[in-house]
């Protein structure tokens, strides 16, 4: 029986060492000045200019290392943000050829490095893009970004601190493009050997955070870089440490347990738990639409007007919205309703289940002859918010007015492919439609390349085929208006008519969710897919 | 036994060379292309064919795979797509995490395992080995990745013991053996022990119950040998078995690491695997998995050796 005492013995033993050990744990660690926030990126976005992970790498990489010659203005959460001078001080058009522009640049602007800003780092950053034969060209980082600039053509340096950019043809959204080439360090380029992978372990840009430490997949540490140019947009933190966190349940217990104090996209189910332990969420209306994008090739059923009119009046967007916790607003349109480039549609977007039975009775369709429709969607993805379950929401809200539809549900990544190919591809398989969201920041992203018909898949992402001269001569309208409240006119008319027209399915804009610490003061989040954390303060 | 293990030692090489075209046939059989899920949704076709030629992709299949071979001898695992930072250099950091992380769990597992799986076949029918047993099938049957976050929840969350994530100050690299590090290991290796403490204990019961019902501890009894004394013989035979399977055990838990690592947050091959996965970084994709399979041959091999050593029969067969 010795055996017997001594066995149970030990297992008593490791029993009680493992509830002390349990018992031993700490208290959550103090913040002090060191804002530490959980994104929802599987990494560290890229730290050598050009950041991967779409929009969140500009958010919390890109533009806190650097910055752009035309920055977006992140200060009031009450309008759409626009473009504010950044590390260029004015630009203008050439009123004798509007394929030039010219840019003054601002002086004194200094790299983390202590290397100046100057309109040879401006031909550097452009080259590293766009010239194959340059030395600091790099494939992958033009893999990230080219697609945002398809007017460039060319950049010339006029002196010091003045460079010419031309564009393809006339395009007034040049402004809005040239906001996304982040401006890097060409001395520190050359100190860490010619090398952008070895650079991105030391980046230098000139934005408002210097980046300290970095280990891949884990953190990066980034500290206030004391001479940042814009005095007001100095950060006041000690620290920020931003740790990757792709799982949602994850992220949120790290908020939870104190290890983290603010999180990126909590989980809905999570968000009551979340409040409750005194954290708040943060939101608030942003550039984004979650919408069926529609296949217009022959024979499909979104052809016919009434079809796409009846499928917005039958969605119950008030049950989506409680889907996702409310934190959503009702799409009306591709932008949200106040937008400058809202306009004034006479179709209006909303629940009316009977008006929607009508205008697909009038079109032929019924209870016994249902609109058949296949729609490609995606289990999860970039800002696709919760697409199974919103989808299927969406599937009975239509089959109530008798259009029936099937999904063909694929992996994010396959489902990007399918839209990159077009709707007249045989991969899609017949599809009459994708689910993907979309960005509305800019002109070019929100309208042009989904509509305009020379840019109709696979020379762009034109999925639906859509082909429409007066969409399109609005669209060329807009491009070739260079003073920006009578663009904005014209790309309010364009909205119009999209709404009229009811080109797309629009459900829900998202407001970009994120859980803060109460600790986390002054943080202002706004209408925007970046935020600045230049104001923000911890309190001790 | 020195021909055995040179025989053995050679085995690896035919078996790595499989490994190495599995390895490769798998990620190439994905469907897609390789490139697309890092390059931006409407990247410039003129871009993605200059990244392609970069990265060889561009070549037919064999030919890549030859290439690859060539450079993976060398030791050069390339580059991953993702971040243009050498694959091994990566791997270097994340091999270490988890394989602390597996060994430590299967420590836990064996320890436990061992004790529940002892206990319940030397007490056979009692409620002892009920208990045991249903531990036994419950460490097996339950998801890992669900105990993980329910461990989050009770120690994490709400009773805030414990750290949820991550593996301390400093990250990887950083790691020292002391309590400020060693509370980050306690919840994830806890989640990834169940599943060899389930197999273990089940092993452990089921052949100390049968040794115990052999002739020769019948005889060990009549002799007059005390209980502890004829445990000790029953533990030598038990523990052959028990050493193989526990190396297959680490073995899966080197490479089937990716959720627990993933709730956890936690930097290894497992988390490495997940976003080679997600943003199909081939070159990372191959290199991780090539080198957690040749953990796992490697272990296989040094556990034959130790069972050789160990159960002197081994050696005559």
């Amino acid at each position: 029986m010795r055996f017997r005492k001594y066995s149970i013995a030990a297992l008593s033993a490791a029993v009680m060492a493992t509830g002390i050990a349990f018992t031993l744990g700490g208290a959550p660690a103090q913040a002090q000045g060191n804002l530490r926030i959980g994104m929802t990126a599987n990494d560290v976005p890229l730290t050598w200019g050009q950041p991967d992970n779409g929009f969140e790498g500009y958010r919390f990489m890109g533009l806190l290392v650097y910055d752009a010659l035309i920055n977006w203005d992140l200060t009031s959460a009450d309008k759409p943000s626009g473009l504010i001078p950044g590390l260029a001080e004015s630009w203008e058009v050439d009123q004798a050829d509007k394929t030039k522009w010219v840019f003054k640049l601002r002086r004194g602007v200094k790299f983390h490095d202590g290397s100046d800003f100057n309109a040879d780092a401006v031909v550097f950053n452009m080259d590293r893009l766009l010239d194959e034969k340059a030395p600091q060209y790099s494939a992958r980082m033009a893999s990230l970004v080219n697609f945002r600039i398809p007017a460039y053509k060319s950049v010339r340096k006029i002196d010091d601190y003045t460079v010419e950019f031309t564009t393809q043809t006339p395009d007034a959204f040049w402004p809005y493009q040239i906001c996304y080439i982040l401006m890097a360090s060409p001395k520190q380029w050359e100190a860490t050997g010619k090398d952008w992978a070895k650079f991105a372990l030391t980046p230098s840009g000139t934005g408002p955070w210097k980046l300290t430490a970095l280990k891949a997949r884990e953190f990066a540490e980034l500290v206030p870089n004391k001479d940042y140019w814009d005095k007001a947009l100095a950060p006041k933190l000690d620290k920020l440490t931003l740790i990757p966190m792709p799982d949602a349940s994850a992220r949120t217990a790290a908020l939870l347990a104190g290890q983290v104090d603010w999180i990126e996209a909590p989980a809905p189910d999570a968000m009551k738990r979340i409040q409750s332990a005194g954290f708040s969420i943060a939101s608030n209306v942003y550039p984004h639409i979650w919408s069926w994008h529609l296949n217009r090739v022959e024979g499909s059923p979104w052809n016919d007007i009434r079809v796409r009119k009846a499928a917005n009046l039958a969605i119950d967007r008030k049950g989506v919205l409680e889907l996702l916790g409310g934190y959503a607003v009702e799409a009306t349109g591709h932008v949200v309703k106040g937008d400058p480039w809202y306009g004034k549609p006479s179709f209006e977007i909303k629940t009316d289940v009977e008006a929607a039975k009508k205008l697909l009775a009038e079109a032929g369709f019924g209870p016994d002859k249902p609109v058949k429709v296949k729609m490609l969607i995606s289990a999860s993805g970039s800002g696709q918010m919760l697409p199974l379950q919103m989808n299927e929401y969406m599937q009975q809200s239509l089959k109530a007015v008798n259009i029936d539809v099937d999904f063909e549900v694929v992996e994010w990544q396959a489902l990007l492919d399918l839209w990159r190919a077009g709707g007249k591809s045989p991969q899609v398989k017949g599809a009459h439609g994708v689910n993907i969201s979309y960005t509305t920041q800019d002109p070019y992203s929100a309208f042009t390349r989904l509509m305009r018909s020379d840019l109709a898949a696979p020379v762009g992402v034109n999925f639906g085929y859509y082909n429409d001269p007066e969409m399109d001569k609005l669209l060329n309208d807009a491009q070739n208006t260079f003073e920006p409240k009578a663009r904005d006119e014209v790309l309010a008319k364009i909205h119009t008519k999209m709404v009229d027209d009811a080109l797309f399915l629009w459900v829900v804009h998202d407001v970009g969710p994120r859980a803060i610490s109460p600790k986390v003061k002054d943080f202002v989040q706004v209408r925007n897919w970046f935020q600045s954390l230049s104001g923000v303060t911890m309190a001790k | 036994m020195l021909g055995y293990a040179l025989r053995r030692l050679l085995y690896v090489i035919p078996i790595s060379l499989g490994v190495t075209i599995l390895v490769f046939a798998l990620v190439h059989l994905a469907p897609g292309d390789p490139l697309n899920a890092v390059v931006a949704p409407d990247a410039p076709a003129s871009v993605v064919a200059k990244l392609k030629a970069d990265y060889g992709f561009d070549k037919p299949l064999p030919l890549q795979y030859a290439q690859w071979l060539g450079r993976a001898v060398r030791g050069d695992l390339g580059l991953s797509v993702v971040n243009s930072r050498p694959v091994l250099d990566q791997l270097i950091i994340a091999v270490p995490n988890t394989l602390m992380l597996a060994v430590v769990a299967t420590l836990i597992g064996f320890t436990l395992g061992a004790i529940l799986g002892g206990l319940a076949g030397y007490f056979q029918g009692t409620w002892i080995d009920k208990f045991a047993t249903g531990f036994g099938v419950a460490g097996v049957s339950v998801p890992h990745y669900w105990l993980g976050m329910v461990l989050v929840i009770i120690f994490g969350v709400e009773l805030n013991w414990l750290p949820a994530t991550g593996m301390g100050p400093g990250g990887s690299g950083s790691w020292e053996w002391n309590w400020v590090h060693i509370r980050h290991l306690i919840l994830p290796a806890v989640t990834l022990s169940v599943i060899p403490c389930g197999i273990i204990t089940r092993t452990v019961r089921a052949i100390v119950a049968e040794i115990l019902s052999q002739e020769f501890v019948q005889a060990l009894r009549a002799k007059g040998l005390l209980n502890g004394r004829t445990m000790l013989h029953v533990i030598k035979n038990v523990a052959p078995t028990v050493l193989a399977v526990m190396g297959l055990q680490l073995g899966y838990l080197l490479g089937g690491s990716i959720l627990v690592e993933t709730v956890f947050n936690w930097p290894g091959t497992g988390f490495l695997l997940n976003d080679a996965i997600f943003r199909r970084d081939i070159p990372m994709l191959q290199g991780t998995i090539l080198v957690l399979a040749m953990f796992f041959v490697a272990l296989n091999l040094i556990v034959d050796i130790l069972q050789t050593l160990i159960d002197p029969r081994m050696r005559r067969t």
